[in-house]
């Protein structure tokens, strides 16, 4: 039949044969320069970290030298005899930064269940806009306000734990009496206002988790009979629990940072003290602010506390956004 | 008979035994809606529970602090709310409701903070604020003895405002640039810069100001200004830029591109003429957002920017002050007068991050391609010429 028909491509000829058309792109000369430029860019954050781990390291370096390995032990901070090292520092940070994240984990997982889940939609972009404007709201600002307006208000609750909450080691003061005057420098403070800087960073990136829970599960839960709070315990949150955790890390690297209100609301002490409720506290961005301009010697070991505290936050919040961009299913599409 | 008339179905009537078989009448149900009961029971439980903590707190027990109270009066009613809900409603109901309680409390709570933020400065700051001669002097012949209308917070506006235009100058053409890549080029590079930018957004800020100042003044030699504190700003605003910029391009339809690809444009063109001016509105919310969260920074500027009372206007030279730390700086002084101007320059701090906000508000109001009704008209009136 074919060969009657004659047929060019039904015989075989090479040459003449009926292949599927290879689809080139060609990238255009000015497309070329396009990509390299924008990927150069996006590849400037890298250069911006790299850059920063440079320098911090070879400033450094003498301090690092100078101590040796007991830098990350010694507690206290002589310079000029040697005798630094970030063993108070380091945990007294995370200890403020730990009371920030209960504090703030709770509330914000609350409110970005609200805002997503049970909110009526008129209601959702205002809360949004409000969040955006508290994490808007400059450092100093929440500083001030801790100072001025809760330190007074909050020593009540102080010392109320610490008379009848003292067999828990972390509320246990050692303090003359136990008069809420006495409470007013407390690291639970800083705590609780550096909560309020990390609630909408935590709200925000879950809010955006939740809302993305499939709508059809959602849907199948309610068909199912279930309760609206049914719906969330078994759709939205285990959905979105990859996410919280994610955000908190985050929440966690912004909390370690603040260097800001634990300098209006505390006197800094040197002594590795658990004691949530006793008077004084450090971290390694406050001795950063209050020591940087004494002299070399400051400089350097400063650089070389600051070069951890960079390099542990910039893991957590890594591995952070690493969690949370897992369970974003939005992102993941775009590859 | 009586309930064919009731109920407006038709088969209803036809059947052999009406009053037997026929469905009740049916009515609507109505979600989300506010029951009498329900909103009685959240009232009741409130102000119960309000009356009881005040009794317990004030008159009983030995407490004081006013956020003690407020603590208390909270636990107290989520209880009395679980009590209350429990007489009426079975097991289900209750946990639904005391879920939705709390979680609501939750947004009012945020919600609160915001309010308070605000409303205490203005209150704390409104007197001295008040006086237009504290946003038009300086405190170069102010000292510690002088009245409190004596000096203003004028070298603060300027430095800040100086700072903010540099970073933002420095930060935002590379910050959109990286969005354009991590959603229009992408490749095998686009999830690790993504990563990184997100951890970069939560970076504490003094990380910012150490860094510059081991780069760009005790490495490069250069003086510690206001150039330097803007550079640090831009290190800290960079990737918030480039996240916020990344969720509006993202959004950008892909039948846009497509037709520009269509008709011939290369990539760089679709960029610039299609993509780009499509989510203008939306670059420019998230531009300001990052203005407004870099506004605040006060760490990096503490930094970079050295501290002297007096206008310095040129940020190339010399040290500058800004809101921030003349806020930080008047706050260490011991005297009333210096605390009333701290607080009248975080009033002026506050409204100028408010400004900024309520800009990217106005800004990002309509979606990306969504004509306003201004827009609508200019392209009306050129149809017509």
């Amino acid at each position: 039949m074919s060969a009657e028909l004659n047929f060019p491509h039904a015989q075989g000829t090479p040459g003449t044969e009926d292949m599927p058309r290879r689809i080139v792109s060609r990238v255009s000369a000015g497309d070329k320069v396009f990509r390299s430029i924008v990927r150069g860019a996006g590849l400037a954050v890298f250069v911006i970290t790299a850059m920063i781990l440079t320098f911090l390291f070879t400033r450094a370096w003498s301090a690092f030298r100078a101590a040796g390995f007991s830098f990350f032990t010694t507690k206290l901070f002589n310079v000029n005899t040697n005798d630094f090292g970030i063993g108070a520092l380091l945990p007294d940070g995370v200890i403020i930064a730990a009371i920030a994240l209960i504090i703030a984990v709770p509330v914000a997982v609350a409110t970005a269940l609200y805002i997503s889940q049970y909110a009526p939609s008129w209601l959702r972009r205002p809360l949004v806009a409000a969040i955006d404007l508290m994490a808007a709201i400059p450092s100093i600002i929440y500083a001030l306000w801790g100072f001025a307006f809760l330190m007074g208000r909050m020593t009540g609750v102080d010392s109320w734990l610490a008379r009848h909450l003292s067999f828990i080691p972390i509320f246990k003061v050692n303090l003359p009496s136990s008069l809420p005057a006495s409470f007013t420098d407390a690291p639970i403070i800083v705590g609780v206002v550096v909560s309020l800087m990390v609630i909408p960073i935590i709200t925000s990136l879950s809010r955006e988790i939740f809302s993305q829970a499939p709508q059809s599960e959602r849907e199948a839960a309610y068909a199912l009979g279930s309760t609206r709070w049914g719906m969330v315990r078994t759709v939205v949150l285990p959905f979105g629990r990859a996410g919280v955790i994610g955000a908190s890390m985050l929440g966690m690297g912004r909390a370690l940072g603040d260097a800001i209100v634990i300098s209006f609301l505390i006197t800094p002490v040197l002594t590795l003290s658990p004691h949530i409720l006793q008077s004084g506290g450090n971290s390694i961005p406050y001795a950063i602010i209050l020591d940087i301009f004494n002299g070399p010697k400051y400089v350097s070991a400063l650089m070389a506390a600051g070069l951890v505290l960079f390099a542990m936050t910039l893991l957590i919040n890594v591995i952070g956004s690493i969690v949370a961009g897992r369970s974003r299913s939005g992102l993941v599409n775009v590859e | 008979m009586t309930t064919s008339t009731r109920a407006p179905a038709p088969g209803a009537a036809s059947q052999d035994a009406p009053e037997v078989t026929a469905p009740p009448a049916e009515q609507r149900v109505r979600l989300r809606r506010v029951t009498k009961d329900g909103a009685l029971t959240l009232f009741g439980a409130a102000f119960g529970s309000l009356g009881l903590t005040w009794v317990l707190y004030e008159r009983v027990l030995a407490f004081s602090g006013v956020l003690g109270f407020w603590l208390s009066w909270y636990v107290i009613f989520l209880l009395m709310y679980c009590a209350m809900a429990a007489v009426q409603w079975d097991r289900r109901a209750v946990s639904d409701r005391v879920a939705s309680v709390a979680f609501g409390t939750g947004g009012i709570l945020t919600c609160a903070i915001v309010l308070d933020q605000v409303l205490y400065v203005v209150l704390r700051g409104g007197h001295v604020a008040s006086h237009l001669s504290f946003s038009t002097h300086t405190l170069a012949r102010t000292g510690s003895l002088s009245t409190l209308f004596s000096g203003g917070d004028l070298e603060g506006i300027v430095g800040t405002l100086e700072m903010l235009g540099l970073a933002t100058l420095f930060s935002v053409p590379l910050g959109i640039t990286a969005a354009v890549f991590l959603s229009e080029v992408g490749g095998a590079w686009a999830r690790p810069v993504r990563t990184l930018v997100e951890a970069m957004t939560a970076l504490p800020d003094i990380i910012a100001g150490l860094f510059i100042l081991a780069f760009a003044i005790l490495t490069l030699g250069m003086q510690e200004s206001g150039v330097a504190a803007a550079l640090a700003l831009a290190v800290t605003m960079m990737p918030i830029v480039t996240r916020g910029a990344e969720v509006v391009i993202r959004i950008v339809p892909g039948m846009l591109r497509e037709a520009s690809y269509a008709l011939g444009a290369s990539q760089w063109r679709t960029v610039l003429n299609v993509v780009l001016p499509t989510a203008r509105s939306g670059l420019a919310t998230a531009v300001v957002l990052a203005m407004a969260r870099g506004i605040g920074e006060t760490a990096p500027v503490l930094l970079t920017a050295g501290y002297a009372k007096g206008m310095n206007a040129n940020p190339l030279h010399g040290w500058q002050p800004s809101l921030v730390t003349y806020i930080f700086n008047e706050h260490q002084l011991p005297d009333a007068n210096d605390q009333a101007r701290c607080f009248g320059a975080a009033l002026t701090l506050m409204v100028l991050v408010l400004v900024l906000f309520a800009v990217a508000r106005w800004l990002g109001g309509s979606k990306p391609g969504e004509l306003s009704r201004r827009d609508r008209r200019r392209i009306a009136r050129k149809a017509v010429r």
